[in-house]
C-alpha cells in the first residue's frame, strides 16, 4: 500500500496563540511494502506526521491517499491502519490473548476465524506461550511484540510504529529491531517507524526520511542519505561520531581549512563548511600533506583508533567545538602528542555553502 | 526497614489512635455491653444508671419487633437500589462531562451542589417537590396524563414513599460520585482510547471493556463507601418525612432510625439496651457486606 502526503500540513495554535507548524507542507510518497524511518530531532514533527496518517490528528491542509483511496478526512478506524505506542498501550485489565483479539471483536470477526487469526500473530511475534498473561507479567519487549501482534491482526493497510525501541533497554533493542525487521519481512506490510535515534534508523529501514521543523529534509536510502547528505543538518544528524565541520575556503579550485589546502575542488572562490566524516581521514605516512594536527588523546578499540584532536579557540576554524575525532585503522601506530599528517576520501568529504546547503 | 526502633511509629501514631480510643473503640464496646444490661434506666440512681443483671433477650425482643423488621426491609431496599443505580448513573454522567470538555467546569460545579448543601434542607425542597397538590414531580406526571399520586402524604403506598425516598437518596449522592469518577477518568491514559479508536471499538465498546475496567478500583471503593453509607440512611427520611419518619407514621423507619427511636425513649426500663442492640446488629451487618465486596472486588478489579 502506497502512502501519499500532498501538501500535507499541521498547526498548533499554543495557549498565547502562538502557531506551531509541526508539519508545513510535506509532500511525501512512501513506497508500498516497505520499510520506511521518519527520523529527526525531537520536536520535528514526525511523530506529528505519523498521527496525521493514523488519523488520530487532523491536518488544516493537505491530503493523505493509500494508494487511490484518499483518507485525509476519514476516522482512524475506517483507514486500515495498525499503530503501535511508544508505550505499547496494551490494555492492562486484558490477558496477551483478549489484547489481540480485541480489535477483531470490534471488526464482528467470525469466533473461530478470530481465535485462528489470534494464534497465527502470536506465532508470529513469538508469544504463543503467553497468550493468558497480563501485560503486566511480560517484558518490555514482549510487550512491545503483543503491540505489533494487536496492531497487525485486523490486516492493516499500513503498519505505524511511534518509537518503538524508546522503551527497551539496549540489549533488548538491536534484538527487538531486527524481529521488527523479519516481522515486516515476512508480512510485507508497508511500514512507517517514527525514531530520532539514527542508527536504529539506518540500521532497520529501506528507506529513510529525515525531518526537521516540520520540514523533510531528505528521503533515501539510509547509505545513500548518509553518503550525499542535502544539507548540513543531514550531514550531522547521520553518524556517530559527528561529522567534522570546519569553517573553510576555496581558492583556486583548492579547499582551504585554516590555511591548510586538503582538496581540489571545480568549485568557484568563495567561503564555505567543510564536512569531513570522522572515518574520511587517512594518514599520510610520507607526511608530506598539509593537513596535520597534534594528537590529544588515543583510544584503540578493537579495530578503529579514535583520535580526539583538540583546536584552541578559533584557530582551527572546527564549528562550535574545540575537539573532534577521526577514526582511523588501528595498524597505525600513534602516540598522544605526535603530529600526524591526513589525507581525505574525496567522498567523505562534503562542501556546503553558509546557510547549509550542499554545494555541488 | 528495622523494625527494633519502631517506638517512633507508635508515638506518631499515638494522637490518633488515643482519639480512636476515645471516641471509636470504647463507644462500641461500650454499646456492645449496654446492648446486654438488663432492665437497664440510664438516669436512675443519681446519673449512675442502674441494670438487674446481663441477658441476651435484648436482642430477641428487637428481633420479635415488627417495626425492626420494617426498618431492615426500609434500609436494605434503599441501599441495595440506590447504591447501583446511582453508581450508574454517576458513570454515564462522569464520562459524558468528559467529551464536553469546554462546559465540564460549569457541570461539574452544578452536579457538586448538592454535596455542599445540607441535606435536611434539601430534604425539605424535595418534600416540596413531592407534595401531591403542587409539587413539581406531580406537575410534571400531569403532562403525559398520569393523575396525581401521593409520594409522601398520609394516604401514599410504601412504593411511593420509598420511590420518593429513593429519588432524593440517588440525586444526593450523585455529587460526590461525579467528583470521584471525574477525577479517576482524568488519570486513565489517553491512549487506550486512542488505541481503542484505531482498533474500531464503538463508544459503548470502550465504555464497557476500557473506561469501566480502568475505573474498577475506584467503581469498588465507591460502592464499599456509599453501601455503608446508604445502610446508615436517617437524615434522608428526616429531611423528606419529618419526625414522623414516613407518610404513616414509621413506614419509612430506616435502623438508624430506630436505633435513635429507642435511645431517645431511654426512660422506659430497657430501651436504651435495645438501642444498642439495634447499633451491634447493623454493625454487623456493615460488617458482613464490607467483606462480602472486598472479598468480590478480589476477583473482578483489575488493579
Amino acid at each position: 500500500m502506497e502512502i501519499k502526503m500532498v501538501n500535507l500540513t499541521k498547526i498548533f495554535t499554543a495557549k498565547d496563540k502562538k502557531e506551531v507548524h509541526a508539519v508545513d507542507h510535506v509532500d511525501l510518497t512512501i513506497p508500498s511494502g516497505k520499510l520506511i524511518g521518519l527520523l529527526g530531532p525531537s520536536g520535528c514533527g514526525k511523530s506529528t506526521t505519523l498521527y496525521l496518517i493514523a488519523g488520530l490528528l487532523r491536518q488544516n491542509e493537505g491530503h493523505i491517499y493509500f494508494e487511490d483511496d484518499e483518507v485525509s478526512e476519514m476516522p482512524p478506524e475506517k483507514r486500515g491502519i495498525g499503530l503501535v505506542f511508544q508505550n505499547y498501550a496494551l490494555y492492562p485489565h486484558m490477558t496477551v490473548r483478549e489484547n489481540i483479539l480485541f480489535p477483531l471483536q470490534n471488526l464482528k470477526v467470525e469466533k473461530d476465524e478470530a481465535k485462528a487469526r489470534t494464534l497465527e500473530m502470536a506465532e508470529l511475534v513469538g508469544l504463543q506461550e503467553m497468550l493468558d498473561r497480563k501485560p503486566k507479567e511480560l517484558s518490555g519487549g514482549q510487550q512491545q511484540r503483543v503491540a505489533i501482534a494487536r496492531a497487525l491482526v485486523k490486516r492493516p493497510r499500513v503498519l505505524l510504529l511511534d518509537e518503538p525501541l524508546s522503551n527497551l533497554d539496549a540489549r533488548l533493542r538491536l534484538q527487538t529491531r531486527e524481529e521488527i525487521k523479519r516481522i515486516q519481512r515476512e508480512t510485507g506490510i508497508t511500514t512507517v517507524f517514527v525514531t530520532h535515534d539514527q542508527e536504529e534508523a539506518m540500521s532497520i529501514s529501506d528507506e529513510i526520511v529525515v525531518m526537521k521543523d516540520g520540514v523533510i529534509q531528505q528521503m533515501g536510502a539510509p547509505q545513500a542519505v548518509y553518503d550525499k547528505p542535502n544539507n548540513l543538518f543531514v550531514a550531522k544528524f547521520l553518524g556517530n561520531p559527528q561529522i567534522n565541520v570546519f569553517d573553510g575556503e576555496i581558492r583556486n579550485k583548492k579547499v582551504y581549512v585554516n590555511n591548510m589546502a586538503i582538496a581540489s575542488t571545480k568549485l568557484a572562490d568563495q567561503k564555505v563548511k567543510v564536512g569531513i566524516r570522522p572515518e574520511g581521514f587517512t594518514v599520510d605516512n610520507d607526511k608530506t600533506s598539509d593537513f596535520k594536527f597534534e594528537i590529544n588523546l588515543v583510544e584503540t578499540i578493537g579495530r578503529d583508533t579514535t583520535l580526539i584532536i583538540d583546536i584552541p579557540g578559533e584557530e582551527g576554524g572546527l564549528l562550535d567545538k574545540h575537539s573532534f575525532k577521526v577514526i582511523v585503522d588501528a595498524s597505525h601506530k600513534i602516540d598522544s602528542g605526535q603530529t600526524v599528517h591526513f589525507n581525505v576520501r574525496p567522498e567523505k568529504l562534503h562542501l556546503f555553502d553558509l546557510n547549509g546547503e550542499l554545494l555541488k | 526497614m528495622e523494625t527494633k526502633n519502631n517506638w517512633r511509629a507508635w508515638l506518631y501514631l499515638a494522637p490518633m489512635l488515643f482519639l480512636m480510643a476515645v471516641f471509636t473503640f470504647y463507644p462500641l464496646f461500650n454499646a456492645f455491653v449496654i446492648s446486654v444490661y438488663r432492665d437497664y434506666l440510664p438516669l436512675a440512681n443519681e446519673g449512675a444508671g442502674t441494670i438487674s443483671g446481663y441477658t441476651l433477650s435484648n436482642y430477641s425482643v428487637i428481633f420479635n419487633n415488627q417495626l425492626f423488621w420494617q426498618a431492615v426491609l426500609n434500609t436494605f431496599v434503599l441501599a441495595f437500589v440506590s447504591v447501583p443505580v446511582s453508581i450508574i448513573i454517576s458513570l454515564f454522567i462522569s464520562v459524558g462531562l468528559k467529551s464536553i470538555p469546554k462546559l465540564k467546569g460549569f457541570f461539574q460545579s452544578i452536579f457538586f451542589l448538592p454535596y455542599v448543601t445540607n441535606s435536611i434542607a434539601v430534604g425539605m425542597a424535595f418534600a416540596v417537590m413531592f407534595h401531591r397538590n403542587h409539587g413539581l414531580f406531580n406537575a410534571i406526571l400531569s403532562w403525559f396524563g398520569i393523575s396525581a399520586i401521593d409520594w409522601i402524604g398520609g394516604t401514599a403506598t410504601w412504593w411511593a414513599q420509598m420511590g420518593a425516598l429513593m429519588i432524593f437518596t440517588i440525586w444526593e449522592s450523585l455529587a460526590f460520585k461525579i467528583l470521584v469518577f471525574t477525577s479517576g477518568l482524568q488519570n486513565i491514559d489517553k491512549q487506550y482510547y486512542d488505541a481503542a479508536r484505531i482498533d474500531a471499538a464503538s463508544k459503548w465498546t470502550i465504555f464497557k471493556r476500557i473506561t469501566v475496567p480502568l475505573l474498577s478500583p475506584l467503581i469498588m471503593y465507591i460502592s464499599i463507601t456509599s453501601l455503608i453509607g446508604a445502610l446508615k440512611a436517617y437524615n434522608s427520611v428526616i429531611g423528606l418525612f419529618g419526625e414522623r419518619l414516613g407518610g404513616q407514621p414509621y413506614s419509612m423507619i430506616t435502623i438508624v432510625a430506630f436505633v435513635y427511636k429507642y435511645r431517645s425513649d431511654f426512660a422506659f426500663q430497657g430501651y436504651y439496651s435495645y438501642a444498642a442492640a439495634g447499633a451491634i446488629i447493623l454493625f454487623f451487618i456493615t460488617l458482613l457486606f464490607s467483606a462480602m465486596q472486598t472479598m468480590v472486588a478480589k476477583r473482578r478489579v483489575h488493579y
